[in-house]
């Protein structure tokens, strides 16, 4: 919402500088964005031209003297073909910023003359298009005064940024009375006064879709004389950033945005027939002013004639019946729109006007008459003609809202104490009517505010004209205790899973939740409850089902761009389905290229291999671990999903049926399908899937006791099928005897021809650790055999000989 | 003797290696050198003397033993000094950075953090929620109208209908948790939820997906005085300054009634920095306001009896003010190169006892 200060000063008597207008705009919710205070032209003076003698070197450059007022003539090269003595134009000196050509002036040579400055079209001054010469004034204009001043350009422009509850202050006017409600001057009393009519209006209106247009008024004006609107008018809708078109067009947007009542003028001898408001029919189309073709639905609602759609109901106005300088009967039409539909309306043609914007937002139902009265003394005024009756149709009247108000809701909302007269005053002025004395205390809502609907609405009135400023900050109780802990188990394990993958080295990445569908399906996912309806872009359609995909693909970008040695992991939410328990917390990373734990790269101490399987279940585990899983319960199963290489995967498990995440290299097809290469392992582990740990009575951790007696190793290697799996070798040892057997660990794996075909030599370390005495060489001897037979009778490994 | 002693001192003198003394050793004291030799003679001999030659060959001995071990000492001395030289390596050679200076967490990750720990000492718990939304919480619970813009495609994600013709949608804001957490729990509420939005929005500021912290305080006394001194304690404590100054305006939600929006003073003319608690420009940083008594309903709260207030704003978008990043974009890009530079490491952890920034 613009407005120029002057137009302001017609509404609103005050003595407050334009700096704390815009100060106090902002602090009661007419947030200022941009104050335009024309100090660009302020460099710009009338100056008149002495002489104007013919470039030596150029038929159409002039060589001016040109008096700036100061007496001393100044030499000026200009090209203008109006340039001539006697002249009086705006002039502006070196060192001056010229905005329409994006300069600023320096002394010059132009074919070999000096020229100290510019004389200047009003195009050069951003004040119009005009550039067939140099601006002429009269030949009495002040030379050596601010061009802009004496041409009333100087006029600061204020530039609001309204929230969508404000209709009211769509109106130059409405701002005005925030402004005189806030303290800052007095509201002039322009009530409007009726225009009285020759005779009815002989063009008949029928509302056929009332629910979509509560009331409409029409008048005709025969006899116009249309052309341009006076120069004031012309200048202050410049200001705004309006185009003057011709003086019926300008009359209605002065009147939208003097008293954010949109109106709209018909050439009435382009009406055929009288005018229906009802919904467009499908696929009916309209040429609009703005030159373009829009094709409607009969969700849209339309003025028509005989003929036709004349204009779209609170939009724009239709191309073939619109005013030009031909023009002279007019019908001006003032009407009530249902706002819904106007955005909705204006949403799908994509059509934004200065109508449309004040009639989303709700325009003052009770002002739809006088507005018509307004227009019409200025159509009067300004282009003669006589006037007919005004026909009002479909108009009910206005309910008002009534508020009880609670004085003491204003210190209950926002702590402070305003006086209830003062309260009710504040009200008042912006034309609120509180009834009688009492509290709570009955308050009549203005037709203007339709956004007021309780006391809370009122308390925010009182309170952004008294001043939020004055409402000092007061501490929030104190808990009166320490704080104990605030986060949630799996907002716990969230950030230790993040801190301890980072202090692996990984980096963390947050990547999309939508993932191309063809990602999603590679995934597990793509189901249609997970599909985006309106994606952003058609590569970001589908919830994803796992961080893998994205964390492959940022991997690879890094590749691209010539890092391959990454290491990148995410702890964020996965999608099942589309309810709140379906969303997963997931911890996942991928290595890439020789990004170890220990380095990438190449190192004088040794290079890093490429990453595989056993980087990934080293970074799986230490995140289940880091959450707080029973890491040395977990089963490590073959099976992962089809994403990953079936020879180089894993499942990790507790217990037959809680997953608790997968982790490998991965399918040499996923790979290609997500255009990803090179050497890569990632896991993906489920965080919310860790049993809560029981709730303990105690912090007090179990004894340590030590044994008294020296724990003891002993080697064995066995040959075991190829098939056999180190986990259920070590498992069987260690089952041997769970007293004595307090580790085992394998320390290397061998496959040779020596040891036939088809078969494998596991050799494990075993730690045992005597608890009540020094074990004696039999005792080891019978311990021994209990290992070798066990491993045998689990695994069929037999002692390597 | 003398000759014996002149011998075996030369000996022990020639001696080049720890064996060599060792041997030089066994020829003078073994059990049969040529002093344990000369000591033996001794008890044959008659007391006068013994008298006379004990102490010379006893003499003997001492000085024969001191010399050896003196000249071992040497030896040993020698033979370390030989291993160290050995033993040199250019340590100039690099090691291995530690696996824990070169992860780094995201800025968004750490800057959650810090606004736990602000909160947490504010007597706040964390609050979390679903992405993916049903209609009712992200906008009717909150007091949308039905047309609303915000309801519309090109504001909002929406997922294809159900059955029922429901469309679901990813939450526009964290808002939506601020009525999950009054049907499940009593006031007093004091939460913030940070979390994961989403806007059909794409630009340098805007993503279409973004990180939001909501703030909800409801019981039977917080007004607008306590937000504005919950928010300007947030603001000194998150950018880490002693002083900010903010200015609220009165602004429109149709969540809150009276809605604010808040403006922080900052000096930006240094290119790429924003420093807070000076200079003169001001920053729009969040909205807030007292809970709309429509929310409270539906909340199922009384809001004549209940009453509190509601912030929200970007995680991002301070993260970006805090520590500088140009670019939105650049969040969700996982360049590593980035990373490595925006990020944090693993191990600063933010706390308030020990700051929340290095």
């Amino acid at each position: 919402m613009k407005l120029t200060l002057s137009w302001l000063k017609d509404h609103l008597e005050t003595e407050a500088s334009l700096e704390e207008i815009v100060e106090r705009l902002t602090s009661i919710g007419l947030e200022v964005e941009h104050v335009d205070d024309k100090a660009a032209l302020k460099p710009f003076v009338i100056a008149k031209v002495l002489t104007a003698e013919k470039h030596p070197d150029a038929d159409k450059l002039r060589v001016l003297s040109v008096d700036t007022g100061d007496g001393k003539p100044i030499q000026v090269v200009c090209g203008a073909p109006n340039a001539r003595a006697g002249l009086v134009g705006a002039f502006a000196a070196p060192g001056t910023y010229v905005p329409g050509i994006d300069v600023t002036l320096s002394v010059g040579k132009i074919r070999g003359v000096e020229s100290h400055g510019m004389m200047c079209s009003e195009r050069e001054l951003m004040i119009s298009d005009e550039h067939n010469g140099i601006i002429d004034l009269p030949g009495d204009a002040p030379v050596g005064t601010s061009f802009a001043t004496w041409a009333k350009l100087d006029d600061p422009v204020i530039d609001i940024n309204l929230t969508p509850n404000r209709p009211d202050a769509t109106s130059i006017y409405g701002i005005a009375r925030d402004l005189a409600a806030a303290g800052l001057g007095t509201l002039k009393n322009v009530a409007v006064a009726a225009v009285p009519g020759n005779d009815p209006c002989h063009v008949k209106v029928t509302i056929e879709a009332p629910e979509l247009c509560p009331g409409f008024a029409v008048r005709l004006v025969k006899g116009v004389k249309n052309g341009p609107s006076p120069k004031w008018i012309q200048q202050r809708l410049i200001a705004i950033g309006l185009r003057p078109i011709n003086a019926l067009v300008d009359i209605t947007n002065y009147v939208t945005f003097d008293r954010g009542r949109p109106l709209h003028v018909f050439d009435a001898a382009k009406v055929k027939g009288d005018l229906v408001v009802r919904r467009a029919k499908e696929g009916e189309k309209v040429l609009a002013l703005d030159g373009r073709e829009y094709e409607l639905t009969p969700e849209m609602c339309v003025i028509a004639d005989s003929d036709g759609v004349e204009s779209i109901a609170g939009i724009m106005g239709g191309e073939h019946s619109g005013c030009d300088e031909n023009t002279t009967d007019v019908l001006i039409e003032s009407a009530l729109w249902e706002p819904l539909n106007i955005a909705r309306t204006g949403r799908e043609l994509g059509i934004i006007t200065d109508a449309r914007y004040r009639f989303e937002r709700g325009v003052d139902p009770e002002f739809m008459v006088p507005g018509i009265e307004l227009a019409t003394k200025m159509v009067l005024e300004l282009c003669g003609g006589e006037a007919s009756e005004t026909e009002v149709v479909g108009y009910a009247g206005h309910a008002p809202k009534i508020v009880s108000f609670p004085h003491a809701e204003v210190k209950r909302l926002t702590g402070i104490e305003v006086p209830r007269a003062e309260s009710l005053d504040i009200l008042s002025r912006l034309g609120f009517r509180p009834k009688g004395d009492g509290d709570p205390v009955d308050v009549v809502v203005p037709s203007w505010r339709p956004d007021i609907d309780g006391k809370a609405d009122l308390v925010e009135e009182v309170m952004r004209i008294h001043g939020v400023d004055r409402i000092a900050p007061q501490p929030l109780g104190s808990h009166d205790a320490v704080n104990g802990k605030i986060l949630t188990t799996l907002q716990i394990r969230t950030r230790a899973a993040k801190r301890a993958l980072a202090v692996r080295g990984m980096m963390e990445a947050v990547n999309w939740s939508f993932i191309p569908a063809k990602h999603a399906e590679l995934f597990g996912g793509g189901q249609p409850e997970l599909k985006l309806a309106n994606p952003i872009a058609a590569d970001m359609s589908d919830m994803r089902p796992s961080l893998l995909p994205g964390l492959l693909a940022a991997a690879q970008r890094n590749a691209d761009r010539g890092i391959g040695d990454v290491a990148l992991f995410e702890v964020s939410g996965t999608y099942e389905g589309d309810g709140p328990d379906k969303q997963r917390r997931v911890a996942a990373g991928v290595r890439r290229g020789t990004a170890k734990l220990d380095g990438s790269g190449r190192d004088w101490a040794g290079n890093a291999a490429n990453v595989g399987v056993f980087d990934a279940k080293a970074d799986a585990i230490a995140a289940l671990e880091a959450v707080g899983a029973p890491v040395d319960r977990l089963q490590i199963e073959t099976g992962a999903p089809g994403w990953y290489h079936p020879g180089r995967s894993g499942v990790i498990k507790l217990g037959p049926k809680v997953v608790l995440g997968h982790f490998g290299e991965f399918h040499p097809r996923t790979l290609e399908a997500l255009d990803v290469s090179g050497p890569i392992a990632g896991f993906e582990v489920f965080i919310d899937a860790v049993p809560e740990p029981k709730a303990r009575q105690t912090r007090t951790k179990p004894r340590l006791d030590l044994s008294a007696f020296q724990r003891v190793t002993r080697d064995f290697a066995f040959v075991v099928d190829k098939t056999v799996e180190a986990g259920a070798l070590t498992r069987a040892a260690l089952a041997a005897d769970k007293k004595l057997v307090a580790g085992v660990s394998v320390f290397d794996i061998f496959e040779g021809a020596s040891l036939g075909e088809g078969k494998k030599s596991i050799a494990i370390e075993v730690t045992i650790q005597p608890i009540e005495k020094t074990l004696t060489d039999e005792d080891f001897e019978t311990l021994a055999g209990r290992i070798v037979e066990n491993v045998k009778k689990q695994t069929g490994g037999v002692l390597r000989g | 003797m003398e000759t014996l002693e002149n011998s075996l001192m030369a000996d022990i003198a020639a001696a080049s290696d720890e064996q060599a003394i060792e041997a030089v050793r066994v020829s003078a004291l073994g059990k049969k050198g040529t002093v344990s030799e000369l000591l033996k003679t001794l008890g044959a001999m008659s007391p006068d003397e013994r008298q006379v030659k004990g102490p010379a060959i006893n003499g003997l001995k001492n000085r024969i033993a001191e010399a050896l071990g003196a000249r071992k000492a040497e030896l040993r001395d020698a033979a370390i000094t030989t291993r160290l030289a050995a033993e040199r390596v250019d340590v100039t050679l690099p090691v291995r950075q530690s696996p824990s200076e070169r992860g780094r967490i995201h800025p968004i990750s750490q800057v959650i953090d810090e606004i736990a720990a602000i909160f947490g000492d504010l007597g706040f718990a964390i609050a979390e929620g679903p992405d993916i939304e049903t209609d009712y919480y992200n906008f009717t619970a909150l007091n949308f109208p039905e047309g609303h813009p915000a309801r519309e495609m090109h504001d909002t994600f929406f997922f294809q209908p159900d059955e029922k013709g429901e469309r679901k949608v990813l939450r526009t804001h964290t808002s939506p948790v601020q009525i999950r957490t009054m049907e499940t729990q009593k006031p007093p509420i004091r939460i913030v939820i940070p979390g994961k939005t989403y806007r059909q929005d794409s630009d340098a500021t805007h993503s279409p997906m973004f990180h939001q912290v909501e703030g909800l305080v409801i019981d039977k006394s917080a007004n607008v005085a306590n937000m504005k001194w919950v928010l300007e304690e947030f603001c000194k404590a998150f950018f880490e300054v002693p002083q900010v100054k903010m200015r609220f305006r009165p602004s429109f939600f149709p969540f809150t009634e009276p809605s604010l929006e808040v403006d922080i003073q900052c000096d930006r003319s240094r290119p790429g920095e924003v420093r807070f608690g000076e200079g003169s420009d001001w920053m729009e940083i969040l909205g807030c306001g007292m809970v709309h008594p429509n929310v409270l309903r539906h909340g199922g709260l009384d809001p004549d009896e209940y009453q509190g207030f509601a912030w929200g704003m970007g995680i991002d978008r301070i993260a970006m003010l805090k520590y500088g990043m140009p670019d939105l974009r650049a969040f969700f890009d996982a360049d590593v190169r980035w990373l490595q530079h925006y990020g944090f490491r693993p191990l600063d952890m933010p706390t308030l006892f020990g700051g929340l920034s290095s």
